[in-house]
């Protein structure tokens, strides 16, 4: 799973609403994975994301140079969309969880993939 | 009705197949680069020579790097019905047109295609002398010529009646070809992964098409099985997201669906898929999620939602279950350790799709999805609707005598509000037609009120 993944994911737990959001990361087995740099798809991201929770899970994996906001003219800034397609791209949960920060329910990453699955009682109406 | 002189004319020749998909391909491509759709055919129908207008040559080569319905396209200098109306509207084609591609340091070639009949060499060749007149200054190369010229001979479409004459002669500069050697190169037989019900190349192409997929966008497919439709999206520079609902079809396990082929192995899971044709650094994430239940926070982040919904027959239609449930049809999924409820109505299931594109779709973006429909009972009433969501296109494959399904488009352009409002106008709307929920029953219908005929025949 990867982070911009993550930043786009909530917990839809019933009840929770916008409180399942950011969902708690826990990672036991991580792996950097190279991918080509396309400077014009991050700037696309940029706007989509949301800064807070990148930051926490960026430092719960333990992130090293995580920009704290994006930059004014980040559109042209490469050394600012690298360092954020690294971030966004390239790290890669491979084992872990996710977390409902309301419920506590807990959502296994297993071979990189999360599992979203709830029951019907688990979930909103 | 007479076109625009500022405009260019351009012959689409089409390829024959899938011909109702075809219009809708070339309307999208077009919007896509700028174009707009401009032509003085009355209708399509099942001709492969389309006459259209287009703005520039640029448009019109963009064009051909998307389509996998046309397989060329020519710059219009000539037509008629007859070899002296093809000249004479040669005579009136403006020769500062045709100057730059005749100059006398260029070399060119001419090609005779004939449609539904056989020419010899010598018939060829004397068409080719016909066209004398035309001010070609350059030299003759038939190995590596700079510029193509065509002439096409349309002798009809019925190989057991073919005319003595043609009934359209088209003469034009090639362009260029479409991408219909996609279909061969990202045929499913040569694909690593594999499910009882992948796209065939050809429409899974054409459903990106249909979804003005481009560069950066993201695509989702909520039914993403094993990812054929991320392919064809991800070949057009999209990235790509993908969900189901099925723990093993994500992660690449189980039986395998080739024939002497027991279990899947390792390279078969939708990233190898990507994988297989470079396509690797577009896979975003693929999730094991119901996608009546998405785990998406709030906003628009996809530019086209294009899938394949399960339609109940080869693939089950399931959503997360109660535990409540009575057993019977009811399947626990060991790995997700959740109950799977066979019960999952059709018509709920594109209610629910159809809020989710309007949700999560960016304004403008497309969703581009298959609706199984019992022939006899279909209308266009049927066809589901939604307030933020505009119909593009409604495109019918049969799959047997009494049942077809049907490629829908949908654009957003309305801003989805809030959920609660819509409710209650969507309901209205599916009420009426609870049919989708019996596609099944429907389906087998047929079948077996046949086997029934063949085993009384047998009898008597």
């Amino acid at each position: 799973m990867k982070l911009l993944t993550h930043n786009l994911l909530s917990s839809h737990v019933r009840g929770v609403g916008p409180r399942g959001f950011p969902l708690r990361l826990q990672a036991t087995e991580v792996r950097i994975n190279p991918v080509e740099f396309n400077p014009d798809f991050v700037a696309r991201m940029i706007p989509k994301v949301e800064w807070a929770a990148l930051l926490e899970a960026a430092d719960t994996l333990h992130l090293i140079e995580v920009p704290k906001e994006p930059i004014e003219g980040y559109e042209h800034d490469e050394e600012f969309l690298r360092k954020m397609h690294h971030i966004l791209l390239e790290v890669e949960v491979l084992e872990g969880t996710l977390q409902c920060p309301e419920s506590g329910r807990l959502f296994p990453i297993s071979r990189g993939i999360p599992n979203m699955l709830l029951s019907d009682e688990e979930t909103e109406t | 009705m007479a076109l625009p002189s500022s405009l260019n004319r351009y012959l689409l020749l089409m390829a024959q197949e899938h011909l109702e998909f075809r219009l809708p391909e070339i309307k999208s491509l077009l919007s896509l680069f700028g174009g707009q759709f401009t032509s003085s055919q009355e209708t399509y129908g099942k001709s492969p020579f389309w006459i259209l207008s287009i703005p520039s040559e640029d448009i019109a080569r963009n064009l051909m790097k998307r389509t996998v319905c046309a397989k060329s396209i020519f710059e219009l200098w000539g037509h008629g019905k007859s070899p002296e109306e093809l000249y004479s509207s040669l005579k009136n084609y403006p020769v500062e047109k045709m100057v730059p591609f005749l100059h006398s340091d260029s070399t060119y070639k001419i090609k005779i295609h004939t449609f539904n009949k056989t020419l010899t060499q010598e018939e060829k060749v004397k068409r080719i002398d016909a066209l004398e007149f035309l001010p070609f200054e350059g030299k003759v190369n038939l190995k590596k010529p700079q510029h193509i010229f065509s002439v096409l001979e349309d002798y009809g479409l019925d190989p057991n009646h073919i005319p003595e004459n043609p009934h359209n002669i088209y003469f034009g500069r090639w362009i260029a070809d479409g991408q219909r050697d996609l279909i061969e190169s990202y045929s499913v037989k040569k694909r690593h992964f594999i499910g009882n019900t992948s796209m065939d190349a050809g429409l899974s192409f054409i459903m990106a098409n249909h979804g003005k997929v481009k560069e950066n966008d993201i695509v989702f497919d909520p039914f993403v099985g094993t990812g054929g439709l991320l392919v064809a999206s991800a070949h057009f520079g999209a990235y790509v997201y993908g969900t189901d609902i099925d723990y093993n079809t994500v992660h690449g396990l189980g039986k395998a669906s080739r024939k002497n082929q027991k279990w899947r192995g390792p390279d078969e899971n939708i990233r190898a898929n990507l994988r297989q044709y470079g396509l690797e650094k577009y896979y975003l994430d693929v999730l094991v999620s119901d996608a009546s239940k998405p785990s998406w926070r709030k906003g628009t982040f996809f530019d086209a939602i294009i899938t394949d919904p399960p339609y109940g027959i080869r693939e089950s239609t399931r959503r997360t279950g109660s535990q409540k449930e009575i057993p019977k049809g009811l399947e626990k999924c060991p790995e997700s350790h959740v109950p799977v409820s066979l019960s999952y109505h059709l018509s709920d299931m594109f209610f629910d799709l159809l809020n989710f594109a309007a949700e999560t779709l960016v304004l403008g973006g497309r969703l581009v999805y298959w609706l199984p429909v019992y022939t006899p009972e279909y209308t266009e009433e049927m066809v589901p609707w939604h307030p933020c969501l505009k119909l593009i296109s409604n495109c019918e494959q049969k799959l047997s005598s009494h049942t077809s399904r049907h490629l829908i488009t949908m654009e957003k352009v309305e801003e989805f509000e809030n959920r609660d409002q819509y409710s209650h106008l969507l309901s209205d709307h599916f009420l009426p037609y609870q049919g989708h929920n019996s596609f099944r029953e429907k389906y087998f219908s047929g079948v077996t009120k046949r086997i029934a005929k063949e085993e009384k025949s047998i009898q008597e």
